[in-house]
């Protein structure tokens, strides 16, 4: 598959995790002796080589084997794959068109910049949170009126940034679309609200709230939206299970879609 | 059989005061009950406009506290449509991610699809890659949901507020586009037809002759609307100034779509981030001065005239593009197989199965693969949004490098759109909150996802 | 009040059960509980091309209290189960249920923690409409059917000793899971 971009690289500093060390008897489950991130980067992607040398990825967690199935189950020989599992990497400046303007106007607050088919993402921290969000509102060189929303995502294996808070902003005025991202850790999933600036995110913080367990201080009513109110457990969590159950026709059962063997 | 007797009526005491279930012929139990409490909890009763009621537009809880017949707080609960969608993609491989995400906004089942495929081409980077009779078809079956969407609105809100007629006339030609639908993609509704790389299928022959035969007999009928409505003294005295908020309002709130353009704010991303050659096509964007129902009513129609003017000008171009590609030419991505109506229905074309068991051996194993495993999206995100007939609906789509979404997140507009129904309807009649939902236009299954 | 408690037996029973029986399906009135997708197409039914109004069901009350038949047109979350099982409480005997597309029927689809996997989990389903979401005609082919069985449907002792029967039969009956051989 010439668009496979679970690559390797050598030796980066950024923020992510190599692999862990679990020692289990299974061949499979192994450690390998060698870790994927060490292993020789002849499989780097194209537009890393030679385009930008010092882009860096990201690692987010591990890929094991080729299929979803673990165990007994995978006869595929494929069991004993290990590769990190890598998001598009940090950009370098000059960023290109208006994401230098926004950039610099942004400037100290700002983690990291990802660029990525063509969209730029701010990776920000979460005490400057809501500092950005004014800027960006207040900014006459900005001006993002519009909040489409935020939308969590859970990275299990991205410790210590397990929950990503996303959030997309739209500029009416300079026909502008920008992502700003928090990273959250699952021991402490506080972030800082930002419906006083935005009001169109207050429904959007509490369906995060609700699927994902990430609490927004400062929200007027952070309240269960979608689930019932006395619903346990955050259900859009990667550690959640869907909840299916197993489905009988005929004499065949099948088990929920989280459980089957799957071939994905 | 009175009302004592029934577990679900009477009166009870709660933590929060007491709670009156009616169920006819008892309001003066209720007032009496009422006038024990006496002071400011006489005069403010909290009603439940619960979550089955033919008029809140779907399955929606307001909570409304009412001074006699005034509003004087709206809250909405919602979630009782949660369906998990999001959750369940992650499960499915990109294409089957399809067929899930349809079923959310069901009333525009193709910018659902739409918005997501969007997300996972530009992911794959296959943006450019796809055949101009694909994008053409799509911006086709877009349109053509956006007539039966408003449809719907028009015909649904008509009847909210009473008038029957209206909702006949709309479902009547409802059926029509639905026909079409048929014709092209096999299903009236929740169709899985927009694929990542392209559609599923051609159009079937005589198409072309079909759609121009609708655009005609809508142009006949789509004034019927105008004339029953417009000018009509109690549509205008239940619709204007009712349901009003301003530009301002509008863009705090993340507003987009009718509602936005009935401030005269002309924002459409069919015109400002056009996408699927929507640039390359003439229309105008329509909005209206008031801030009203009334203006968004207006708008929903000229919004069908626009929109049947697009799909005139594509069913031109599906003329010249006979026999062009639907899918993109990558058979990595290219969702491999080719449906034909066979003795029994439709299934497999048996050109397609001759060609992949004796005649390629690639294509055999692109079609295994496709279909078991799936095509790898490249790791990153993406957020593509697209114009729905209710506003701005985006899936913001990550990617972890494998054949099934990581997080499809969709950012329906419904969603924000109904954040609003609190400003809209506080103050005003509990008559004009049935109103002002009708405006607003809310689809619950996007609400809730 | 009502048929069910002035039968008369034997010979006049089997009349009045017919004639009964006639009247409740000529003028079956739906409670509207539309969800989702499957609602739009229910309305589309009461609409001019699929007329529902043709079999005296045009009338979709909004109050339970009125209604004779509830379509569960849609899936059916968490969070809805209560409510629904309110409204079916709310309705007065006698009352039918349609369990209109698979969401309704079974999960569908969505075989997750959000749904309930079919309403026969909250109420007792006399319809059950495959479907997703099941054509117009679908639903009134459905609602046909079950008309069949509100005619013959039976009264006083006699539907007693109806339940007796039915119930004798589905404890001795072979459960699916047992059935082999039905895959082919």
């Amino acid at each position: 598959m010439t668009d496979d971009d679970k690559d390797q690289k050598g030796g980066t500093e950024k923020p992510g995790k190599v692999v862990p060390e679990e020692a289990r008897d299974e061949p499979s489950r192994r450690a390998p002796d060698q870790p994927a991130v060490e292993q020789s980067p002849e499989n780097i992607p194209a537009h890393l080589v030679g385009g930008e040398p010092t882009a860096e990825v990201r690692v987010v967690g591990e890929r094991r084997g080729m299929f979803g199935v673990t165990g007994t189950g995978d006869t595929s020989g494929y069991g004993g794959l290990v590769t990190p599992v890598v998001l598009p990497g940090a950009a370098q400046r000059p960023y290109g068109g208006w994401f230098d303007t926004v950039a610099d106007a942004l400037d100290p607050l700002i983690e990291q910049v990802v660029i990525h088919r063509g969209e730029i993402t701010f990776h920000v921290g979460r005490d400057n949170l809501l500092r950005v969000a004014e800027l960006l509102r207040d900014d006459p060189g900005l001006r993002f009126e519009f909040c489409a929303g935020v939308s969590g995502v859970h990275y299990p294996g991205d410790t210590g940034r397990e929950l990503h808070a996303v959030y997309s902003f739209l500029s009416m005025t300079y026909n502008r679309r920008i992502r700003v991202e928090v990273s959250v850790p699952d021991a402490d999933p506080h972030l800082p609200s930002i419906t006083p600036l935005y009001p169109a995110n207050d429904w959007h913080e509490r369906e995060t709230y609700d699927m994902f367990g990430l609490v927004f201080d400062g929200h007027p009513a952070l309240t269960r939206i979608l689930m019932p109110d006395d619903w346990p457990g955050h259900p859009q969590r990667k550690d959640y299970p869907l909840g299916g159950i197993p489905v009988e026709y005929k004499g065949g059962t099948i088990p929920p879609p989280d459980q089957r063997r799957s071939y994905t | 059989m009175s009302t004592t007797d029934d577990v679900y009526a009477g009166s009870s005491e709660t933590s929060d005061g007491r709670v009156f279930t009616v169920s006819g012929q008892d309001w003066d139990e209720i007032a009496a009950g009422l006038s024990e409490e006496g002071g400011d909890a006489a005069e403010r009763v909290v009603v439940n406009m619960g979550p089955q009621h033919p008029s809140t537009h779907g399955v929606l809880r307001l909570i409304l506290e009412l001074e006699g017949e005034t509003v004087t707080e709206a809250r909405c609960g919602i979630g009782y449509l949660h369906t998990g969608i999001e959750k369940n993609m992650e499960y499915r491989s990109w294409v089957q991610g399809v067929t899930f995400c349809t079923r959310m906004d069901y009333l525009s089942p193709f910018y659902n699809e739409m918005t997501y495929v969007l997300g996972a081409e530009r992911l794959l980077d296959i943006e450019d890659d796809i055949p101009e009779k694909a994008q053409v078809m799509r911006v086709l079956l877009m349109e053509l949901n956006r007539i039966s969407s408003h449809l719907v609105a028009i015909a649904t809100g008509g009847m909210e507020i009473g008038a029957l007629t209206v909702m006949t006339i709309g479902f009547r030609e409802r059926e029509l586009v639905l026909d079409l639908f048929e014709l092209i993609t096999g299903l009236r509704m929740n169709h899985a037809f927009i694929r990542p790389g392209g559609v599923a299928q051609d159009l079937p022959p005589g198409a072309l002759d079909e759609i121009r035969s609708f655009v005609a007999l809508m142009k006949k009928r789509l004034p019927e609307y105008a004339a029953l409505c417009n000018a009509n003294p109690i549509f205008k005295r239940r619709l204007e100034d009712v349901g009003v908020l301003d530009l301002e309002g509008c863009l705090a709130l993340g507003l987009t779509g009718p509602v936005l353009r009935s401030t005269g704010y002309p924002w459409d991303l069919r015109k400002t981030q056009p996408y699927s050659g929507y640039e390359t096509y003439d229309f105008d964007v329509q909005t209206w001065d008031t801030c009203d129902s009334y203006g968004r009513f207006r708008i929903r129609l000229n919004e069908m005239w626009e929109s049947l003017r697009i799909i005139e000008q594509a069913a031109d171009r599906l003329a010249r593009l006979e026999g062009a590609p639907v899918m993109v030419a990558d058979k990595k991505i290219a969702w491999p197989s080719q449906l034909a109506i066979g003795s029994d229905g439709m299934g497999n074309s048996l050109d397609h199965i001759r060609h992949i068991m004796g005649e390629s051996m690639e294509a055999l194993i692109h079609h295994f693969k496709l279909v078991t495993e799936g095509f790898r999206v490249p790791a990153g995100q993406a957020y593509v949004p697209v114009e729905s007939p209710r506003g701005e609906l985006g899936a913001h789509v990550v990617s972890d490098g494998g054949t099934r979404p990581f997080r499809a997140h969709f950012r329906d507009p419904s969603f924000n759109n109904l954040q609003a129904m609190g400003v809209m309807s506080e103050g005003s009649m509990i008559a004009d909150v049935i109103v002002a939902i009708a405006s607003i236009d809310p689809v619950m299954g996007g609400v809730d996802r | 009040m009502g048929v069910e408690e002035k039968l008369p037996s034997g010979v006049l029973l089997t009349t009045v059960e017919g004639v009964a029986g006639y009247m409740r399906k000529a003028s079956f009135w739906p409670a509207t509980f539309g969800l989702a997708c499957c609602a739009i197409e229910m309305m589309t039914s009461g609409g001019p091309k699929y007329d529902l109004a043709r079999f005296g069901m045009e009338v979709f009350r909004a109050s339970p209290r009125q209604a004779d038949l509830m379509i569960v047109a849609g899936r059916v979350s968490q969070k809805m189960a209560p409510v629904l099982r309110q409204i079916y409480d709310q309705m007065a005997e006698p009352k039918w249920v349609l369990a209109m597309g698979v969401c309704a029927s079974s999960g569908g689809m969505f075989n997750n923690y959000a749904i309930v996997q079919g309403v026969d989990h909250v109420v007792p389903v006399d319809m059950y409409l495959p479907g997703c979401p099941p054509r117009p005609e679908m639903l009134i082919d459905a609602i046909l059917k079950l008309h069949d069985k509100v005619q013959h449907g039976k009264l006083g002792p006699n539907r007693q000793a109806q339940i007796r029967e039915l119930e004798a039969e589905g404890l001795a009956a072979l459960p699916t899971g047992d059935m082999k051989g039905l895959l082919r």
